[in-house]
């Protein structure tokens, strides 16, 4: 964990966060509300911030409104994490001359500080590190974005409804993977923010932000803050949830799922880990080609299309594979689980399917289930 | 030799001919790259077939175009269905469901004059359809990039994911979560660029079902935002109503 090295004042030390962060020439990207929506976007200064403003979400609901507060960061979660900044939706990777010459188009990225990232979505990016940066397979485009990606963390204070990461161990604090976070803080007639440093990029920031030295009482407060907010988390995925799926396989839980789910891959699309692309070549009247990849989702047919057909046709057997993969198998591919506990996929999914609740009918019906010997 | 391109009309309002007339910026090379042989929406001049590709816009609605649909198809080597009425009978298959003697006399003075089929029909309905595009009407971009594949050898792969995912690539925040709009996005295909959702408008389905729609799940959903059955029916009784699983949820609410 790393210590706090700094207290700022809300206004005007946001206000000067940001302006050194356009002084080092980063775009500042942070949170904006945009048709009826929290999401992530460019913004001037601290006064683009929704302040004060909140999000109610459950299965399939998002609405956002005025909170009690005039805090910034509370109960707020854009609609998509870093994934684009990292990972843009369709870009083309590569281009074909006429004389078969194969170029590979350059990424094209300013710096970017992006602002207000949840523990979660930290914990996502340090997924997408090891998914797309794991030798030998490297992905140079994604390596060149996520170079120049400045995170700057917020702790949450007050989760969304659908919220579980604190069962997942990514948060409400960020730990490790930010070059910043903060810890907004109103206690006692004062309103500001703790500083923290994770990287050499956030410490050379931070030596230029003006403030006081930390007190032990806002430690505490903070602690506290920590604490309230992992135990207003309503919702929590089980502890063995990698072993319950592993053994679920064959679970009828699946064919239910199903009946309610849209195949729509809304969840997909909203994950801040998922990364399945296709790839599709495509050419122009003046001889031109180009190869366009394009985020694509389990829960598409044709993503698992091989000779003969889908390899996954049913919609049991595509949500067993995203469910599976996600919380699972992942952790064979990766060493560590695919869930960050955003939440995003059960507040995005159009019908409201929970992630976290169909895990406790698995786990639920798996200890029900009498043990055979072909159980491990 | 250019390749000869024809395109056809039946039962239709000419939208999606009109697609291909509205792609100004690449019209002057698409009509470099073929020879424009039959296109009388475009020029009265006509060549003879056989056609390399032919597009077909347009249901089968009367008897006279289940004729001459077979007359299409054999003139031509690659035949492309483009928009609703062409690849799911479109608006005008509403009739389908219901008493023709009784819509003909309730619509026109004269009902003896019309000489139609008791039912609107897709195009594959009748001939073998090589590929087709959805849409109400099409959309430019795929409409470009299918004859551009076809030209130059490569296989057209319109994807039929849901509207959902060109929703999300957009970064489109989604109109039922958000606000409570039913929308046909998760069941309908992908295609049209996420036209109606963008601007803050549920989906309507032009696009046809998706590749594997739950119909009855959005439905229950639809409920669960106080939808009236009626209205839920009506949702999927669009430009598409006769495409299969949008026709049976019709059936399931009274339709």
């Amino acid at each position: 964990m790393v210590d706090d090295s700094l207290w700022i004042e809300a206004d005007a030390g946001l206000r000067q966060l940001l302006a050194v962060l356009q002084g080092r020439g980063y775009e500042t990207v942070g949170l904006t509300e945009q048709d009826g929506c929290i999401t992530l976007g460019p913004i001037a200064s601290a006064d683009d911030l929704p302040r004060g403003r909140i999000m109610d979400t459950g299965g399939g609901h998002v609405r956002c409104r005025d909170g009690e507060s005039d805090r910034f960061f509370d109960k707020t979660l854009p609609m998509q994490g870093l994934k684009r900044f990292v990972y843009p939706a369709h870009e083309a990777v590569a281009q074909f001359d006429d004389d078969l010459t194969i170029t590979t188009p350059e990424v094209e990225m300013r710096p970017t500080a992006v602002f207000g990232v949840r523990a979660c979505d930290v914990a996502a990016i340090d997924i997408f590190d090891v998914v797309f940066r794991k030798p030998p397979y490297t992905d140079a485009r994604f390596a060149a974005r996520r170079d120049g990606l400045l995170i700057v963390a917020v702790d949450c204070a007050v989760p969304l409804e659908t919220c579980f990461c604190a069962s997942m161990g990514t948060g409400p604090h960020a730990t490790t993977g930010f070059d910043l976070a903060l810890t907004e803080l109103s206690d006692g007639g004062e309103h500001g923010f703790l500083v923290r440093a994770g990287s050499a990029a956030g410490r050379g920031i931070l030596a230029e932000l003006d403030g006081e030295a930390v007190r032990d009482d806002q430690v505490a407060a903070k602690r506290a803050q920590a604490d309230a907010a992992a135990a207003a988390m309503t919702r929590s995925m089980p502890a063995n949830v990698a072993s319950v799926v592993r053994q679920s396989h064959d679970s009828p839980h699946w064919s239910e799922v199903a009946s309610r789910c849209l195949t729509c891959a809304n969840c997909t699309m909203v994950c801040p880990t998922c990364f399945c692309s296709t790839v599709e070549d495509r050419n122009a009247l003046d001889g031109t080609a180009w190869r366009e990849r394009r985020w694509d989702s389990c829960f598409s047919i044709e993503f698992s299309y091989i000779h003969g057909g889908g390899v996954r046709e049913s919609a049991p057997a595509r949500y067993r594979q995203w469910m599976t993969h996600k919380l699972g198998h992942w952790h064979d591919q990766f060493g560590m689980s695919g869930c960050v506990g955003c939440g995003r996929c059960i507040a995005w999914c159009p019908v409201g399917i929970d992630i976290t609740a169909e895990a406790h009918v698995l786990a639920a019906d798996l200890e029900r289930a009498v043990p055979t010997m072909g159980d491990n | 030799m250019k390749p000869k391109l024809a395109v056809w009309k039946f039962s239709s309002c000419d939208g999606c001919q009109l697609t291909l007339l509205d792609c100004e910026d690449e019209l002057l090379a698409i009509a470099d790259a073929v020879e424009i042989a039959y296109f009388l929406e475009a020029t009265r001049n006509r060549t003879d077939g056989p056609y390399d590709v032919s597009l077909v816009e347009g249901s089968i609605s009367t008897p006279h175009e289940r004729e001459q649909i077979r007359h299409v198809r054999e003139q031509s080597r690659i035949l492309v269905t483009i928009g609703a009425c062409a690849t799911a009978g479109g608006i005008q298959a509403l009739r389908n469901t219901r008493d023709h003697g009784a819509l003909k006399s309730a619509v026109y003075a004269r009902p003896d004059y019309i000489d139609a089929l008791a039912t609107a029909t897709p195009i594959a309905a009748h001939v073998e359809v090589d590929y087709e595009l959805r849409g109400c009407p099409i959309d430019k971009r795929q409409l470009i990039d299918t004859l551009m594949a076809l030209l130059s050898g490569r296989e057209p792969r319109p994807i039929h994911t849901s509207q959902c995912v060109e929703c999300k690539l957009a970064g489109t925040a989604c109109v039922m979560v958000t606000q409570g709009i039913p929308c046909l996005g998760p069941v309908t295909s992908a295609g049209c660029g996420n036209l109606c959702p963008s601007v803050g408008r549920g989906c309507y389905g032009c696009f046809g079902p998706s590749e594997s729609p739950n119909t009855q799940a959005l439905a229950a959903e639809f409920r669960e935002l106080g939808v009236e059955e009626a209205v839920i029916r009506d949702l999927f009784a669009g430009f598409t109503c006769a495409a299969p699983a949008f026709a049976e949820e019709i059936k399931r609410h009274g339709g």
